[in-house]
């Protein structure tokens, strides 16, 4: 008896950022083929850097994601002032450090009331979401209005800062312009403590996934805008040593390049990975919201990303309140970063996971090699490996509630295709 | 009960972020969501609905077959086609391989470059299909988004200033930073719309919302050489988000040589 064929295809992916399709082919009860497919056109950002100022690279690759432009800001300052010797005074890493938890209430925020809510509610859309539901929704908006008016005030606007610059910020706010901030902030915090009870309570499929886990960890506090790489199976790297654990390969399905392990496996960066690698670093509110909402100090279902989500979102807020309250203006905004003849290496947690930035640069300060390796890129293969799971687990339903929930499978990892193009198109063919 | 106009929202090669700006209007988005029928927003909804639309609001430029021949359908699904920021009014950052070997910066990226599917040029939407209004920046000022969602919706010409970002500062009050500090900047030739905010953090306007009209950057470019930029620094310049606009493209060019 010939095995029953199916084919399941999404040919534009909705509520994810970016241009991407999902494919599975199964048949009979074997998974044959799951794809995240990128058709995102590529932009070339690595190559479009050559010949650029090295003091330009932080508004340049900001421009790679509208969501996480901070991300990219920071990361490339990192890479640049480590090519450079240079380092940045503490209040300046405090700052930055404020701008980024701005950055991750507000991508975190887009995503969890907008994006996924609708998965676990039965909705197409957060709009329609809003008319059953219209306190998730608007509570969920307020939220991400906070992060984005930190990014505002301390970045000039929330899409593509212009504060930013390689050596600190070009003006750095007052304490009198940031006190109003913290009220706003505390007032979320309270609605984000609300959203993560909401969001502990939603109806979760029962899977776990045996990821290894990759993220920034540092000494004493949740890693945001620093730190030493740590993985489930022990990795303890700086960024200088990234590129000898990890590598890109080019998938001929994908204008999104996969990132592997040297010995092949593939990884999981992004908040799970976050939450699972330090949890313990988190505010004592946010870790006693996360104990309340059901998390264990690591969480390997990721239907429950949501929750984590939620968790750093109250995090962050109360990280950036802290932050305010504790504001040491640097009595200059930014060091002086002098050019050389160097490479530098750095890294940052960007909302989506780990994003790493390499530059080689001339004696002027001319970039003359770049490297960029999103959070997405680095999931993908993991993102795949989801699928096949949630495919196998789910065989036995029909192919509309089974897209769907490879759809939502791919959601929980908050893939940014316009990131990492270098993404991914599914479809499910079942044969 | 009239129908309510239906509004789509396209993405080409893009970051996402003047889309995104839609998702940023907080405290407006629900309210707008309520006058409009949202067939088509990917980004937000996997409701996705067949033409035709009302309004096509359109993010991205043209760099691939694929989206040339889309832009075609989508222009004639749509009664009113607006693009929104510097990809899709300008060709966007990605519009630097039309300065270079398209190949080269394949190769550079991809190690097998037959997978990838992609044009030697990225083009604003502008040089495919008939545009009905461009809305400029890198990113877009999302109350401008809102002002011209208003008035297409109601049939009237947006609102939107189109003097240059010096004029913007002045009026908010600023320190010249070129005549202060000698800082370069692009305030001069630049289109308004952030409200003049690089100057407002110390430092020159870099150009994100493209040229204003009839902008003669050369006037600028003297001033800014004899302020100590060289060349370079002047391709550079006019070299970024809005490489592609023509007044900035033909500055850059004439920088070059």
């Amino acid at each position: 008896m010939s095995a029953e064929r199916r084919t399941l295809l999404t040919e534009a992916l909705a509520r994810v950022e970016g241009e991407g399709a999902m494919y599975v082919r199964i048949a009979g009860t074997d998974v044959e083929e799951v794809q995240l497919r990128i058709y995102e056109p590529p932009r070339f950002f690595e190559a479009l850097l050559r010949g650029r100022a090295y003091t330009e690279v932080s508004d340049i690759t900001a421009r790679i994601c509208g969501i996480c432009p901070v991300a990219y800001q920071l990361s490339a300052c990192a890479a640049i002032e480590d090519a450079c010797g240079a380092e940045v005074t503490e209040p300046i890493a405090r700052l930055r450090r404020l701008i980024y938890t701005g950055e991750w209430i507000e991508s975190h925020g887009l995503h969890v009331a907008m994006l996924h809510a609708p998965d676990f509610l039965g909705y197409d859309s957060a709009i329609a979401l809003s008319r059953d539901h219209p306190g998730i929704v608007e509570r969920g908006l307020r939220v991400k209005k906070a992060g984005n008016a930190i990014v505002d005030l301390v970045g000039g606007r929330a899409i593509h800062p212009v504060n930013v610059r390689v050596g600190g910020f070009h003006r750095a706010p007052t304490r009198r312009e940031l006190e109003p901030l913290a009220e706003q902030l505390k007032v979320a915090r309270d609605e984000a403590l609300e959203a993560v009870r909401w969001a502990g309570a939603l109806d979760f499929p029962d899977h776990e996934e045996d990821y290894r886990l990759v993220a920034l960890t540092q000494p004493d506090e949740y890693a945001i805008e620093a730190g030493r790489l740590a993985s489930s199976d022990g990795l303890d790297l700086g960024p200088a040593e990234y590129e000898e654990h990890f590598f890109e390969e080019q998938v001929p399905h994908s204008n999104a390049l996969h990132s592997r392990l040297r010995d092949g496996g593939s990884y999981l960066c992004g908040p799970l990975a976050r939450y699972g690698l330090s949890s313990g670093k988190l505010s004592p509110l946010a870790r006693e919201a996360a104990a309340d909402a059901g998390l264990g100090p690591v969480c390997l279902n990721p239907f429950q990303s949501i929750v984590v989500r939620s968790v750093e979102i109250l995090f962050a807020l109360d990280e950036a309140i802290r932050l305010i309250e504790t504001y040491d203006e640097p009595d200059r905004p930014a060091v002086e970063v002098e050019p050389r003849a160097a490479s530098g290496q750095g890294w940052t947690e960007a909302p989506r996971g780990l994003l790493y930035h390499r530059y080689r640069l001339a004696a002027d300060g001319t970039v003359e090699e770049a490297k960029i390796v999103p959070p997405t890129s680095q999931n993908q293969l993991r993102i795949e490996e989801d699928l096949r799971a949630v495919v196998a687990a789910n065989i036995a339903l029909g192919d509309d509630a089974l897209r769907l929930r490879c759809e939502q499978a791919i959601r929980n990892h908050d893939p940014c295709i316009s990131c990492s193009t270098h993404f991914l198109k599914l479809e499910v063919d079942r044969r | 009960m009239t129908p309510r106009p239906r509004l789509a929202v396209w993405k080409l090669a893009s970051c996402d972020g003047c889309q995104l700006s839609l998702l940023d209007l907080e405290d407006e988005i629900l309210t707008l969501a309520g006058e409009v029928e949202l067939a088509y927003f990917l980004e937000a909804s996997s409701d996705a609905r067949e033409g035709p639309y009302d309004l096509s609001i359109v993010e991205g430029s043209i760099t691939t077959a694929a989206d040339a021949e889309r832009i075609r359908r989508v222009r004639a699904a749509s009664r009113r086609l607006v693009t929104i920021g510097a990809c899709a009014t300008a060709g966007g950052i990605q519009a630097l391989r039309n300065f270079a070997d398209v190949e080269d910066f394949m190769s550079v990226v991809y190690a097998s470059p037959e997978y990838v599917s992609t044009l030697a040029t990225s083009t604003p939407v502008s040089e495919h299909v008939k545009v009905d209004y461009e809305l400029h920046g890198c990113p877009i000022d999302r109350r401008q988004l809102l002002e011209v969602i208003s008035a297409f919706l109601n049939e009237r010409r947006p609102a939107i200033p189109s003097h240059s970002v010096c004029m913007e500062c002045k009026r908010r009050g600023n320190v010249c930073v070129m005549v202060a500090h000698g800082t370069a900047c692009l305030g001069p030739v630049t289109h308004a719309g952030c409200g003049a905010l690089c100057p407002s953090y110390d430092r020159g306007c870099y150009g994100c919302f493209g040229p204003m009209e009839d902008p003669q950057p050369d006037s600028l470019s003297r001033w800014m050489g004899a302020h100590g930029a060289g060349e370079l620094d002047l391709v550079r310049a006019y070299r970024t988000y809005n490489a592609g606009a023509p007044a900035f493209r033909e500055e850059s060019i004439a920088h070059e040589r």
